[in-house]
């Protein structure tokens, strides 16, 4: 069983909804990331997931936009941020990691290459933003040999079709993207979420985790009561953004931040 | 190289995924993926659908000023004393480049699909300001995204864009140019999915983009294959086209792929000198990457990142190229040369003063690669130079370059 579908399993069993928070590899800095993941998990993170900074990312919104840029301008690469997860796994053995980015910096290193080294690294799921299963199947089959889990988007215009290619593809959880829009946009609208949840839970037996639009406790609360798992990112990264134009040392900063999460999730 | 077999139908890409051999393809966020699926539907009957046609003919006839002439520039052949040199007339069209055949046959498609909101990016301005021209026209909203640092090389356009009632939104993230604006154009797309229709510009993007720009562009292959038979009496020796995206290339040389005999030479942006790295030519320089949602050629570091371009020329400052020209490239029916920004320049003020004709400065790298190779061919040969865009837009420019102030 892979870590991430053991810790699903383990939280399932004590009636808990997985809290995810991302960030951006090397934002604000390189060296700042691993004492990073390292507080997220402290501070109540049951999944991280990393993001691999990409000069184009077509699906973020202007605040991941800007954190893959603070990371490029340190020239953070995918070999780098493998890098920081081997760093992170040696006082880490437990939380599931999932690197979320973009196909190039893959295709660049090499499919059998990447796969090869995020296993060794301790890498548990890859979500490739601009990777669609249809395709995807040379690199899942990859994933498959070195037990990574693909991590695939739903969307609000994922058509019962798509969500059932989907489902076969995918491993460890699925990824609800809760609007149409890039990643920090507008609020989420809970009802519609519900609704297209039920229709995925006919046809996919995975865990759901659910982002794009949780901002606050309140969001992530209403989220955990309809999925398995509360994705939070645009909302940490410009907490990071904050502490980092302050010059504040942004492990200590975002802690509180996650803490408040993790109670309004726990809270039901 | 493979050797393109003389029963393979060349004309017969894609397949029903969108790939050009490797390349190509749908590399989008999954919320794109079902409105692309739709687009791809909607494309597909609409393109066997007669009324549709006769109304794209209709507005490709009276209100772009279809066909072009192709014209033989015979003193500028006689100058070169080489093969004789024709230009294909697309800086004649309504709006002043062949960009317009693109638009006027998706805002009708648009129109078809119900929606009332489009969008565009821009290089060079030319397709942000046949999308407002088409939209001014049918009475739809138009956005256009535009590189801060474009908005400030072609002030023009952006008047223009905005005198036909579009709005411009600069773009301000990475190079600040075409990749950009289209990276900002894809993301409003998905926000705006159910009202808006995206009009993308050059035949790359995902499928069906590169097939659809393509059959839109290929007004100008078909119609230069027939006046070259008529003019000439014969199919052309050789045609020659500018490459940023690609689709006037595509445009030209989609209807000439299965003439075994017609030699295709796309030219890419050469900028300061292949050898400097300050240019935009990925079929001449770079590897096969995903940008934009497809898999092509690409200008990029060895960890993946996409590198700044550079060319005088707007509208090829791009770090892809569109798919089937990868392909085209990989299985040798096409050559990719390049041109640098002076050779552009030089050819720019060479057309103008031997034909009176002035060629967008995009249009000029087609240009110069004819002056390069046309001397090398004898008189009986023809050369068929897709002349994509006119010169005015350029104007300030040139100036600048000169030191002029306009």
């Amino acid at each position: 069983m892979s870590r991430i579908t053991e810790t699903f399993a383990h939280l399932r069993r004590r009636g808990r909804k997985a809290l995810i928070p991302y960030v951006v590899a090397g934002d604000p800095t390189p060296d700042e990331t691993v004492p990073l993941l390292h507080a997220l998990v402290r501070a109540g993170a049951d999944i991280i997931e990393l993001g691999v900074p990409f000069s184009d990312p077509m699906a973020d919104g202007p605040v991941i936009q800007r954190a893959s840029e603070r990371a490029l301008a340190h020239r953070v690469s995918l070999r780098g941020v493998l890098e920081m997860v081997r760093t992170f796994r040696r006082e880490d053995s437990q939380t599931p990691l999932v690197l979320m980015g973009y196909l190039n910096p893959v295709e660049a290193m090499g499919y059998r290459a990447f796969a090869i080294a995020a296993a060794l690294a301790g890498v548990d799921g890859v979500l490739t933003v601009d990777l669609p299963p249809e395709e995807s199947r040379s690199l899942i089959a990859l994933f498959r040999e070195v037990a990574i889990d693909p991590i695939f988007l739903l969307a609000p215009t994922s058509t019962s079709s798509r969500i059932a290619t989907i489902g076969e593809c995918a491993r460890g959880f699925v990824y609800y993207v809760s609007l149409k829009g890039v990643t920090g946009a507008a609020s989420l609208d809970i009802g519609a979420v519900t609704a297209k949840l039920d229709d995925v839970r006919r046809v996919i037996d995975l865990p759901i985790g659910v982002g794009f639009g949780i901002r606050d406790a309140a969001s992530a609360a209403a989220v955990a009561r309809v999925a398995d798992a509360v994705v939070v990112g645009s909302a940490l990264v410009s907490r990071i953004e904050g502490l980092a134009q302050l010059g504040s040392p942004v492990s200590l900063g975002v802690s509180s931040f996650i803490a408040e999460l993790r109670t309004a999730i726990d809270s039901d | 190289m493979l050797n393109p077999s003389t029963s393979q139908d060349l004309c017969a890409m894609p397949d029903v995924h969108g790939h050009y051999g490797p390349y190509g393809g749908r590399f989008v966020a999954e919320t794109l993926m079902a409105p692309l699926e739709e687009l791809t539907e909607a494309y597909g009957r609409y393109l066997q659908d007669a009324e549709f046609q006769e109304e794209l003919d209709a507005d490709l006839a009276h209100y772009v000023g279809r066909p072009s002439p192709l014209y033989h520039a015979e003193r500028l052949s006689r100058e070169l004393g080489g093969a004789q040199i024709y230009l294909k007339r697309e800086d004649l069209n309504h709006t002043g480049a062949h960009k317009v055949n693109n638009t006027v046959g998706q805002a009708l498609l648009a129109k078809r699909m119900g929606k009332r909101r489009v969008i565009a990016e821009t290089g060079a301005g030319q397709h942000g300001v046949a999308t407002a021209t088409v939209a001014a026209r049918l009475g739809m909203e138009c956005v256009v995204y535009m590189g801060s640092e474009d908005i400030r090389r072609q002030a023009i356009n952006v008047y223009r864009m905005k005198l036909l009632g579009a709005t411009v939104v600069p773009v301000t993230s990475g190079s600040r140019t075409l990749k950009d604006a289209l990276n900002e154009a894809m993301r409003d797309w998905v926000t705006n999915v159910d009202t808006t229709f995206y009009i993308i510009g050059t035949v790359a993007g995902p499928h069906p983009y590169p097939a659809m720009v393509r059959d839109f562009q290929a007004i100008i292959g078909r119609e230069a294959r027939a006046q070259c038979l008529r003019q000439v009496g014969r199919l052309p020796d050789a045609l020659i086209a500018c490459v940023g995206g690609g689709s006037n290339a595509i445009g030209l040389f989609h209807p000439f792929l299965n003439d075994e005999k017609v030699a295709l030479y796309g030219v890419e942006a050469a900028g300061d000198g292949l050898l400097t790295g300050r240019h935009a030519a990925p079929l001449n320089a770079g590897r096969a990457g995903v940008l934009h949602g497809n898999r092509t050629y690409l200008m990029e570091d060895e960890d993946g990142q996409i590198l700044e371009t550079h060319s005088i020329s707007a509208g090829l400052d791009y770090p892809g190229v569109g798919p089937e020209h990868s392909w085209l490239k990989d299985i040798g029916r096409a050559t990719y040369v390049s041109a640098t920004d002076a050779e552009a320049l030089a050819a720019f003020h060479r057309l103008t003063r031997t034909e009176g004709i002035m060629p967008a400065l995009e249009s000029a790298h087609a240009v110069a690669y004819a002056l390069r190779f046309a001397p090398s061919l004898p008189p009986s040969q023809v050369i068929v130079v897709n002349l994509s865009g006119r010169g005015d837009k350029d104007i300030h420019t040139v100036a600048a370059l000169e030191g002029i102030t306009v």
